[in-house]
């Protein structure tokens, strides 16, 4: 019997399985979701940015037709409910812990943000929910605000927290102070910036969504929410807030309409419907509407930065100093005190050899909404400044930014940066070289004269980013300030006819793990895609999780489904070498048949698989029946994809209105295992780094604490019309050197990529009217003053 | 109060009660538990519950109802016909047009009712007529490359 063509679905754009449900309206989203006896909640939530609570009366709203119950603050306060965690701890300088106000799951005295929860109301409908809010009174003590980020410090602002002095959350600092102080001492040239990374409205278009219920059965919760880490959330909810063990609480994250990070928090919604559904006896079901979500789901970014880089006399960076003053919002976020600190400064060595960093991080509580983590958290925040101080040296020491970027460029590997990271490997020159190449830098003299001859001012700007990924090992990232371990699991369970079940403790919300991890499994077992069936997001079914963030899936969750295939290949091999009556060192495994090497003895995939089930002729005596195995990975490091990123962009001097003309990505993922999936990931996060860059921001009224930018009518979300056609290329790539497939992860990379290559082509074509330095979002409105007031100048 | 409305939906003829108030996508998910049309925002600007009335695309959280009586509706799970996806869902697939799938049932009814009215769409004629739904996955690169190439299998199918 010839062996089968070796299957090659590792490395092949496979359509994906997950499509056809999606296409015919037959996904299953929370909301979808509708439970026998449905009530539904809905939120009261603060008009004010800061106000004490002096009386809610809830009387007419009680007796409001279809009501079932309201509950508020100090009713989850009497019943000993906990406040929620944060999951990171942080030290400031002085060795002493950051400050963790309480964040009850609803307000009680006090409210500190517009939006933040005071009761919930649950009825038999959505409207009567609604009509019985409108009848609960409420008095609130107003008090004055703290909004802005850069002087929330200051002295004399309010404070967000009675227990906080001067509202700082932490005072971190990383690196080494001395030399990076020395190195500036003696540096040739010292290039200076102030970095606005605005504040940014995650905006998944599916808005957060729980459907809870209680079981009076088995004394147990089931809770569908929309979220990218079920387990993490049944962990939080069970162990920190409610006092449950996990067993009583069953958490589903059904189809789950993109996250960008706003989809990890355990949030007080959340909490509240699961502990209310108990008290009224009924699943209770609660959507955002997409203001709330704007007023609710966790912001990203908002850094003010100063950052320096010093040079010596042959263009080499000899030090950078950073100092970031980052808003964690009214309440710590589940992972917000890490954004800014451990996944921030550890990646502003960027790709070059800079031999002393420093960095100092400030965290300030506002009457704002929670921040935390945004498609790239904290990377998209040090690669914008990394990026922006490299091309504006460039401009000030007139040489080529390209030129300056490879006199700097890491070449040997491993690299031990002096933020604490070791690039294991890496090729930044390739991707850089190929980059121009796609992006005809050579022709763009031509194209910027003819530009010229319309009355246009074109520019180009570049940015090669390094991104950590892979979240992580869980020793370090204990050492670091994490309370939970960052491993994945997966299980493999092969049925009795030789199908496959995974159960992995990555989740999907539009990455399409259902067909990446299935093309994984069935290369590897030789059988046919369709096959393997991929199961995600429920913490009832699959062994453990720590979910989807961090561009982690495939390097941290596809490392332990290839663990575990590893045991089921080996006990499959015992099997085989029973049946063949050979030794299992014998038996070799490929495209799905176990042959006694140099022989033609074989038996099949399903020849095995089913006598595990049916263990009629099975070593019992030496091994149990069946093939199901579980395994748990840990990453040794963290993973480092990297890339080069062009945009060119033409810039109308009349009306300050820019177009991005050509933007070209070239990224070092490493292996590949679907180069379809992996450049749409990079398409999106293009879109999002372009959106920052040109669109998106997040504004509150600087006096009041009022969102103004509070819906898609005030909050510029990029259309199709505002976004350029890319040209992305998956560079052959280095592979990652220590996961079993080679992979590094490709989530966030445009994300954190583009901001910079965007501004830094912007002011390039700015540059020859004298202006220097322009702040994200580059509107019309802003490119036009920038232009006006150099001129002015 | 109630109303009696009879009206098409994917082809089957649907007499309903609805109160005044009820939207039309309310209406669709929740009478009629067809939950492929989406809600993905609070002021008409997201595309999500996209559907087509009397096969124009429309938004239909900005309809009542009651003001599709009489009218033929088309959600997303009309658009394949025995099990055979339609041209443009088809496009969706083949381009990898969709990630979370959140906005796909919007984008692909916008899309197909755009392309049954002007076959021969320029790239950046399609850009512009997406206006109306957003899409935070995909950058909207695939889905811009799959409204073009379901337009040609439109075509190449009437």
């Amino acid at each position: 019997m010839n062996a089968p063509e070796q299957q090659k679905l590792i490395g092949a754009g496979v359509k994906r399985k997950e499509d056809y449900r999606f296409l015919t309206g037959a996904g299953q989203y929370t909301d979808d979701v509708v439970m026998p006896q449905q009530s539904y909640g809905v939120f009261l939530r603060s008009p004010h940015a800061h106000a004490k609570i002096a009386r809610i009366d809830m009387e007419a709203a009680l007796n409001s037709p279809g009501v079932i119950g309201i509950f508020i603050g100090k009713d989850m306060a009497g019943e000993n409910v906990g406040g929620l965690p944060c999951g990171w701890l942080i030290h400031s300088t002085d060795g002493s812990p950051m400050h963790e106000p309480p964040h009850p799951v609803i307000a009680h005295d006090k409210v500190l943000h517009v939006g933040d929860q005071v009761a919930l109301v649950v009825a038999e409908s959505v409207k009567e929910a609604k009509d019985a809010l409108e009848l609960i009174e409420v008095d609130y003590d107003e008090l004055p605000a703290t909004v802005d980020t850069a002087s929330a410090s200051d002295a004399g602002q309010p404070l967000v927290h009675d227990s906080v002095p001067n509202n700082v959350c932490y005072n971190w600092g990383h690196g080494d102070k001395a030399a990076t102080d020395a190195a500036f001492a003696k540096a040739a040239h010292v290039t200076t910036l102030d970095i606005v990374n605005q504040r940014l409205v995650p905006n998944a278009i599916e808005p957060r969504a729980v459907n809870a219920s209680y079981s009076k059965h088995d004394d147990s919760y089931t809770v569908y929410v929309a979220n990218q880490n079920p387990h993490v959330e049944r962990l939080l909810m069970a162990a920190f807030v409610l006092s449950l063990p996990e067993s009583k609480l069953r958490v589903i994250a059904p189809d789950v309409g993109g996250g960008f990070g706003s989809k990890i928090f355990l949030y007080p919604e959340d909490v509240a419907l699961t502990w209310a559904s108990k008290k009224v006896g009924r699943p209770i079901k609660w959507v955002a509407e997409r203001s709330e979500a704007f007023l609710s789901d966790a912001h990203g970014r908002d850094h003010v930065t100063k950052a320096e880089l010093a040079l010596d006399k042959d263009n080499k960076f000899i030090g950078m100093r950073v100092h970031t003053t980052a808003n964690m919002g009214a309440y710590l976020s589940t992972f917000a005190s890490s954004i800014p600190t451990v996944l921030y400064a550890t990646l502003l060595a960027g790709q070059y050899t800079t031999p002393a960093i420093y960095a100092e991080v400030k965290a300030v509580f506002t009457n704002t909404v929670p921040v935390d983590a945004y498609r790239g958290a904290g990377r998209p925040e040090a690669t914008y400044v990394v990026e922006r101080l490299v091309e504006t040296a460039a401009r000030e020491l007139n040489i080529d930014p390209v030129e300056l970027r490879r006199r700097n460029f890491i070449r040997e590997f491993p690299y031990a940066t002096p933020v604490g990271l070791t690039y294991d490997i890496g090729d930044y020159d390739a991707c850089l070289n190929r980059a121009l190449e796609l992006a005809d830098v050579a022709g763009f003299a031509k194209r910027r004269d003819e530009s010229k001859q319309k009355g246009k001012l074109r520019g180009i700007g570049y940015s090669c980013y390094i991104e950590a990924c892979g979240l992580a090992p869980s020793n370090v990232a204990g050492a670091l300030g994490a309370r939970a371990g960052l491993f994945e699991a997966g299980e493999v369970r092969v049925h009795p006819t030789g199908s496959v079940t995974v159960f992995t403790g990555s989740h999907s919300h539009g990455q399409g793990h259902e067909t990446t991890f299935a093309q994984v499994v069935a290369d590897r077992l030789g059988i046919a895609i369709e096959n393997v069936e991929i199961i995600h997001g429920d913490t009832g079914r699959i062994p453990f999780g720590m979910g989807t963030y961090g561009s982690r899936s495939i390097s941290v969750g596809g490392s332990a489904i290839m663990k575990a295939l590893d045991k089921v290949e080996a006990k499959a091999k015992k099997i085989a070498a029973h049946l063949l009556e050979a030794s299992a060192e014998d038996i070799e495994f490929t495209n799905g048949v176990f042959r006694v090497k140099g022989t033609d003895r074989t038996k099949s995939f399903v020849d095995v698989s089913l006598a595990a089930y049916v263990p009629h002729n099975f070593p019992l005596e030496t091994m149990e029946p069946g093939l199901n195995e579980n395994a748990f990975y840990d990453p040794t490091n963290f993973t480092y994809p990297s890339g080069a990123y062009v945009c060119e962009v033409e810039v109308d001097q009349d009306t300050g209105e820019t177009r991005i003309e050509k933007f070209t990505a070239v990224d070092d993922f490493g292996n590949v295992i679907n180069p379809m999936i992996v450049e749409g990931q990079v398409h999106g996060g293009l879109g999002q780094g372009i959106g920052q860059a040109m669109l998106e921001r997040c504004v509150y009224d600087d006096s009041t604490g009022q969102l103004l930018s509070g819906s898609f009518m005030d909050y510029a979300m990029p259309h199709a019309s505002d976004l350029p056609n890319f040209t992305v290329e998956t560079a052959k790539g280095t592979p990652c050197t220590h996961n079993p497939l080679g992979v590094k992860g490709c989530g966030e990379a445009g994300a954190i990529g583009s901001p910079p290559a965007v501004i830094n082509a912007i002011l390039d074509a700015l540059a020859p009217l004298g202006v220097k330095d322009l702040q994200m979002p580059a509107t019309p409105h802003r490119v036009w003053t920038a232009m006006h007031n150099a001129q002015r100048a | 109060m109630a109303l009696s409305i009879s009206l098409t939906v994917n082809g089957k003829p649907v007499t309903a009660t609805v109160e005044p108030h009820v939207l039309l996508v309310q209406f669709l998910r929740d009478q009629l538990r067809l939950t492929g049309t989406h809600i993905g925002c609070d002021t008409a600007q997201c595309g999500a519950c996209t559907v087509h009335l009397d096969g124009r695309a429309i938004k239909s959280c900005n309809i009542l109802a009651a003001q599709a009586d009489g009218m033929e509706v088309t959600t997303i799970e009309g658009m394949a016909k025995d099990g055979q996806l339609h041209p443009m869902q088809a496009a969706f697939r083949e381009c990898h047009g969709l990630q979370c799938g959140f906005c796909t049932p919007g984008m692909v009814m916008s899309a197909s009712a755009l392309a049954a009215q002007s076959p021969n769409l320029s790239e950046e004629e399609v850009r512009e007529q997406l206006d109306g739904n957003l899409c935070r996955c995909t950058g909207y690169h695939n889905i811009v490359k799959a409204v073009l190439q379901g337009a040609q299998n439109m075509k190449a199918g009437a």
